[in-house]
């Protein structure tokens, strides 16, 4: 187990230094120049130009652009923001605890909904509850995130009054919770699905019959020997949605004023701010490398036939 | 890029005025005043909130220049000049600028002017900061606007480090008087002086300006509170400030969005006061949704397609080839349908609302007519390949118009004509710079200063920074240098109007709408009024109790 974990720590190395130096190579193959669009529309003064781009190291080859991105990033320094001048570290330090608020939310709702749904589906596979739930997942996978959002806004916000159409600059965890469903939507259908079928396949198998067989209590049965086999699949995708929440928030963000990952990223993008969009991208890769290891260790937990040495 | 802020204290001084009849100072709180009932009672003190997104660069004056961080830093700092809605002059921290030869600028101070931070508003504040500004050793974006002033080259060169510090062309005379001399006679330059690039700076700015940035000192009607990034930027009423657009309200509360939609359902809600723009998805309903709270005013911008000159197609053009095109536009019909009456056909190359603006200089040549446009074309020698392109940025809603304005071209000429889209506003100036711009390019300009000279010099001059499309016309360049050399404000504006009759003639660019907010503000403030730029004017909104 402890070789395991220390192997698959040694492995993230390169994949860290892989996914940083192709995000660095994509941003510089972009088109447009940072520094010239400062400028606006009118035009910029060539030798300012210059000397901005000198002092930022702009001028340099991409790779030794890279190398010292990266050195800097072993000493914890992410590098500075070319436009606004500011650390980048802030910027993520600014992005990443209102991101992890509203995923973690959504996190929650997807697994409670999502997997009590699929229970219920699994156990009346074929009849009236389990066709509900297959319709209500249906719509949640085909209703685009933003039709969804503009639909609760206008329901909770503007007709019920519920609650205010926008999340405020605090992003407190009351206000959070309408981004975080419709957040939430999307993976809570995955969840329920994946579920349903496994639950639906496992009550069919012979551990169960034998169990039952054995006389044990119904509880038991369900909740230790059903359930356990029946995470497996659900486990690994809950794994790696966590980093698909963190990043892939981009459309909820926008839709709620939410000022965290998913602008900063999709910002950093059209002002070509590499430093940035490495620095986030870095962590959102230490974040899925982290889940995925998690993801691999509780598949032992689940199943012990599954032994890591 | 966002310039002057025009005729902000005016509008002030009219709501001064209408405050003093109607309710006799709005500070004290009389009820007892009869005529109050229509205008309702107002807060001296009391803030409002108003849409921005996060300003890209720190908050130094000389290195702003996308309107969200200029709108911040335009409440925070005052210059020598403002204008009138007119165009004309106005004295705020100056007590008087003249000059006998539009070469040498004498500059007196008015007194007890102070910054924030409680120091003096001295010659000294204005001189070092704008020294500091130039400096290339400082990397401001803006350093380029005082290119004007002699001794520029020794502390912005080409290439190295600068030779000096300090400017020639400014001189300390005594505490409140100073003099700026230019290296050219430029009869409008007072005019420049009311950007914010001309703002001064005080003595804690060069300790660490980086950290002056975050937390600006100005000597403007406003006094930085904080800006807590990407959330909000907090200003509030500088109990001292002595100039003629003190605030009308307590302060204001920059609130950040990231896009207009969001902000609009914010307004309707409540949870903001004041928008600088209705984002295209609203504009239908907007009207409806705010009644006499929707604002819809001119602004002084202009929108064009410029041919990139230096292509073959354009190289020698014939000006009647694009004149027809002109003519091929339907502008009408397009900025009310597709643009939904947010812009206004343009009949000349200088915007609405600047000193020197003509009304229809164009004459025909600005009106739908298919068979003239036909005609024209036929007589210039046709469109070379009679295909065109027109290059825009995907990212600025550009989309519909472009493909209204291809479809107006193609069905009354025949010329075949296609958008040409760039992923973002990044990729599109790109393809400018590198001259690569296949046909046609968007061109879009924001009043810098209200003179004429900003819409033709800036933009059409050969050696003009704003001239990205690579036209040159020794007749332009000769009456542009004409109009520089003019003895008077008055007779430089002139010969500016004559050239631009003449740029008729010679289309560098084919204009076609002029700019205007759409933009509204919630029940609880008044007195809500934009800009020549198109931004609120902050000071004379009113807040209700």
């Amino acid at each position: 187990m402890g070789r395991y974990v220390a192997r698959r720590l040694l492995q993230m190395i390169p994949v860290f230094i892989g996914t940083t130096l192709l995000i660095f190579l994509m941003v510089y193959a972009l088109p447009g120049d940072p520094v010239r669009a400062l400028f606006g529309d009118k035009g910029a003064d060539p030798a300012t130009v210059a000397r901005i781009r000198h002092d930022l190291g702009l001028d340099q080859p991409i790779l030794v652009q890279y190398w010292h991105y990266l050195t800097g990033l072993l000493q914890g320094d992410f590098g500075t923001q070319i436009a606004s001048q500011r650390p980048v570290t802030d910027v993520l330090g600014e992005a990443f605890p209102v991101t992890i608020r509203l995923a973690v939310l959504a996190f929650v709702i997807e697994l409670v909904f999502g997997i009590g749904l699929g229970i219920i589906a699994g156990m009346r596979a074929g009849r009236l509850a389990d066709s509900a739930v297959l319709v209500f997942t249906l719509l949640m996978i085909s209703v685009p995130v933003f039709v969804l959002g503009f639909i609760f806004k206008t329901v909770f916000a503007f007709q019920l009054g519920w609650t205010d159409p926008n999340v405020s600059g605090e992003a407190n965890w009351g206000e959070l919770v309408m981004p975080a469903v419709v957040l939430a939507g999307l993976s809570l259908a995955y969840v329920a699905r994946l579920t349903r079928t496994s639950i639906a396949e496992n009550l069919r198998a012979d551990y169960m019959r034998t169990a039952v067989a054995k006389g044990l209590p119904r509880r038991r049965v369900i909740g230790v020997h059903l359930m356990r086999n029946s995470m497996i699949p659900v486990v690994t995708f809950l794994g790696t949605d966590i980093g698909a929440l963190m990043g892939g928030a981009i459309i909820t963000e926008g839709l709620f004023n939410i000022h965290g990952v998913g602008g900063t990223i999709f910002e950093s993008i059209k002002r070509r701010e590499g430093t940035t969009l490495v620095g986030l991208v870095t962590v959102l890769v230490l974040v899925y490398l982290a889940t995925s290891l998690i993801v691999d260790l509780l598949y032992a937990v689940l199943d012990p036939r599954i032994r890591y040495a | 890029m966002r310039g002057a802020k025009s005729a902000k204290w005016v509008a002030g001084a009219i709501i001064v005025a209408l405050a003093a009849t109607a309710c006799g100072g709005s500070d004290s709180g009389s009820d007892d005043n009869g005529d109050k009932a229509s205008t309702g009672s107002f807060d001296p003190n009391g803030k409002f909130s108003v849409e921005v997104g996060e300003p890209q660069n720190p908050l130094q004056p000389a290195n702003t220049m996308e309107s969200n961080g200029s709108i911040v830093v335009g409440a925070l700092f005052q210059q020598l000049v403002d204008y009138d809605a007119a165009g004309k002059i106005v004295m705020v921290n100056a007590e008087s600028v003249d000059t006998t030869d539009n070469k040498t600028y004498t500059v007196k101070l008015k007194k007890d002017w102070k910054f924030h931070d409680g120091t003096p508003v001295t010659a000294e504040s204005y001189v070092k900061a704008w020294n500091w500004a130039a400096n290339i050793k400082n990397n401001q974006t803006n350093s380029f606007w005082f290119s004007d002033i002699a001794g520029f080259a020794d502390v912005h060169p080409e290439k190295g480090d600068p030779k000096k510090t300090e400017m020639s062309g400014l001189k300390v005379v005594d505490p409140t008087t100073f003099t700026i001399e230019l290296s050219t006679p430029i009869p409008y330059f007072i005019y420049k002086l009311g950007y914010e690039v001309f703002s001064p700076l005080p003595e804690s700015f060069y300790a660490d300006p980086a950290a002056a940035g975050e937390k600006p000192v100005g000597n403007g009607p406003y006094k930085f509170v904080s800006w807590d990034h990407k959330k909000s930027i907090e200003v509030t009423a500088f109990a001292d400030y002595t100039g003629p657009d003190k605030a009308k309200n307590g302060g204001v509360t920059f609130k950040n969005y990231t896009n207009l939609e969001t902000a609009y359902e914010d307004l309707k809600s409540g949870n903001v006061d004041v928008l600088r723009q209705i984002a295209p998805k609203d504009l239908p309903v907007y009207r409806d949704d705010l009644g006499d709270r929707a604002v819809d005013k001119a602004y002084s911008a202009v929108q064009s397609i410029v041919p990139a000159f230096y292509t073959k197609q354009w190289k020698d053009i014939d000006p009647r080839v694009l004149q027809g095109l002109s003519r091929a536009i339907d502008r009408d019909t397009i900025t009310k349908t597709v643009l939904q009456g947010t812009r206004e056909p343009a009949t000349g190359f200088v915007a609405k609302g600047v000193l020197g603006y003509q009304d229809n200089v164009g004459g025909d040549v600005f009106k739908y007519d298919p068979a003239a446009a036909k005609a024209l074309i036929k007589a210039g020698g046709g469109v070379p390949g009679n295909k065109i392109s027109i290059q825009f940025n995907a990212d600025g809603g550009h989309k519909e118009w472009v493909e209204a304005v291809c479809g107006s071209i193609t069905q009354a000429t025949g010329v075949a004509c296609t958008g040409d889209s760039k992923a973002d506003f990044q990729a599109d100036l790109d393809a400018r710079d590198a001259q690569e711009v296949k046909s046609m390019y968007r061109g879009g300009w924001v009043l810098d200063y209200p003179v004429n000279a900003n819409f033709i010099r800036d933009l059409y001059g050969t050696k003009s920074d704003g001239n990205t499309s690579g036209f040159s016309s020794a007749k332009i360049d000769g009456l542009i240098k004409g109009a520089d050399a003019a003895p008077s404000l008055d007779e430089s504006v002139k010969l500016y109007q004559d050239a631009e009759k003449e740029m008729v003639n010679e289309m560098p660019a084919i204009p076609l709408w002029y700019y205007k907010v759409n933009a509204g503000y919630s029940d609880k403030v008044s007195g809500v009024d934009y800009a020549q730029d198109g931004d609120p004017i902050l000071t004379s909104v009113q807040v209700k109790k």
